[in-house]
């Protein structure tokens, strides 16, 4: 049987090679606003796996019984119940990074890759599978917003988790923290980057070129959610 | 009424959702290619924005905020924790109710906006209005006035995008940028020139 060798791939294929960021493009709301510093992303990545590993596997284990024409329902109450469980930890054990993440727990519920996940995995595997499928997107989610975030916070203040790695100038070292990498678009152009980076050493994930009068209808754009 | 404009011009420019917080970035991103659908889009969240946001003022003001339900008999009834799920419940609602009622009432306009309004019931834009309108204490007056210009806001970045990347086609990047890696950086580029606007107060 190839039981393990499909487990393997449910959960590695979404760091790597089906990134869901990068490839999928889902999910790309909270990544870009919340790498500010590495604590804010990495609570916001647990966050996020919490809540994918598990509504990917609630949703899998109900998939027979829900009535397909309701299902997108059920699915955002199943996603918004797990948001609140995961909001209210967060604001019993994480009070100062859960006031920093702002609206920003509570958008986990339109996260596109977890209702992306939910109908285009879990509806159709069985909740092993599935849960694994989770984790394996929310790791490749939280590789992007880490990667953003480490260079967001080393070049925007020097420090990496708050400890200080290039001694600002105002300190007394010698580093000039560059103020821009705090700001909104330093996140979409460290993206940017990072998609360069992973389709230079993959090129397989190239996009097919568009040449004029071929561009696809908008029905047809393929993997949006 | 000059309380209301500030508060319009900051939703648009200043605190605009596409490109200072980069909500609704999946389908910003995903149907930017053309003008035309970018105008659909653009529409119907102006559309569902100003419907949602007040209707979820409401709610909120009379359910879930703390203390809103002393008019029960009950003593100490705190819904605030269901917050959430009334929020996106409302607007799952609401986007099929208004759906339904364009199709019935509007037909050529559902013909234009049809297709996309299932896909705004999880647009992060919508939810992310109605999450700020909460955590701001908006007023319903106030919450109409925000939900119309946040979706005029995001509207314009969106039609802004897919007129860049329509220009683009003409371009020649490296092959590893081509496509989403570029568009990424052009929206990093744009949030650039929409900073400008911070800082501004009328």
């Amino acid at each position: 049987m190839n039981g393990p060798i499909r487990a393997r791939d449910a959960l590695l294929d979404p760091i790597f090679d089906n990134n869901p960021i990068a490839l999928q493009v889902l999910g790309v709301c909270s990544a870009l606003a919340v790498t500010t510093s590495m604590s804010a992303a990495l609570v916001m990545s647990l966050a996020v796996i919490g809540v994918l590993t598990g509504s990917n596997a609630t949703i899998s284990m109900i998939r027979r019984q829900v009535p397909f024409r309701i299902r997108i329902v059920v699915q955002l109450t199943v996603i918004a119940s797990l948001v609140i469980v995961t909001d209210e930890i967060l604001q019993a054990f994480a009070y100062e990074i859960a006031q920093q993440l702002s609206v920003f727990i509570g958008l986990i519920i339109t996260n596109c890759i977890v209702m992306g996940r939910a109908e285009s995995y879990a509806m159709e595997h069985g909740p092993a599978l599935s849960s694994l499928d989770g984790l394996g997107n929310a790791l490749g989610y939280s590789v992007v917003l880490l990667f953003v975030a480490f260079f967001r916070e080393l070049l925007g203040s020097g420090t990496v988790f708050g400890v200080t790695i290039l001694r600002p100038s105002l300190d007394g070292g010698w580093y000039e923290p560059n103020g821009f990498m705090l700001l909104a678009p330093a996140a979409a152009l460290l993206i940017g980057c990072f998609i360069w980076l992973l389709r230079t050493l993959r090129p397989e994930q190239l996009e097919e070129e568009l040449t004029l009068g071929t561009l696809p209808e908008p029905g047809g754009e393929g993997r949006i959610r | 009424m000059e309380h209301y404009l500030s508060l319009a011009a900051k939703a648009v420019f200043v605190e605009n959702l596409a490109l200072s917080f980069f909500l609704g970035m999946c389908s910003f991103l995903a149907v930017s290619r053309k003008v035309e659908t970018a105008l659909g889009l653009g529409a119907a969240v102006i559309f569902v924005l100003g419907i949602t946001v007040p209707v979820n003022q409401v709610i909120n003001a009379t359910l879930l905020e703390p203390g809103s339900l002393s008019w029960l008999p009950v003593e100490g009834v705190d819904l605030s924790f269901l917050t959430y799920l009334f929020l996106i419940g409302t607007i799952a609602a609401m986007v099929q109710v208004v759906e339904m009622a364009i199709d019935r009432y509007f037909p050529v306009l559902h013909q234009t906006l049809g297709v996309f309004l299932p896909l705004i019931a999880v647009n992060c834009a919508i939810l992310g209005g109605s999450l700020f309108m909460v955590e701001r204490n908006y007023t319903l007056a106030e919450s109409t006035v925000y939900g119309l210009a946040s979706g005029v806001g995001w509207a314009l970045a969106i039609v802004a995008l897919a007129a860049i990347r329509e220009r683009l086609r003409y371009s020649n990047p490296p092959a590893a940028l081509r496509g989403l890696g570029l568009t990424f950086m052009i929206v990093g580029l744009m949030s650039m020139a929409f900073m400008i606007f911070s800082g501004i107060l009328l």
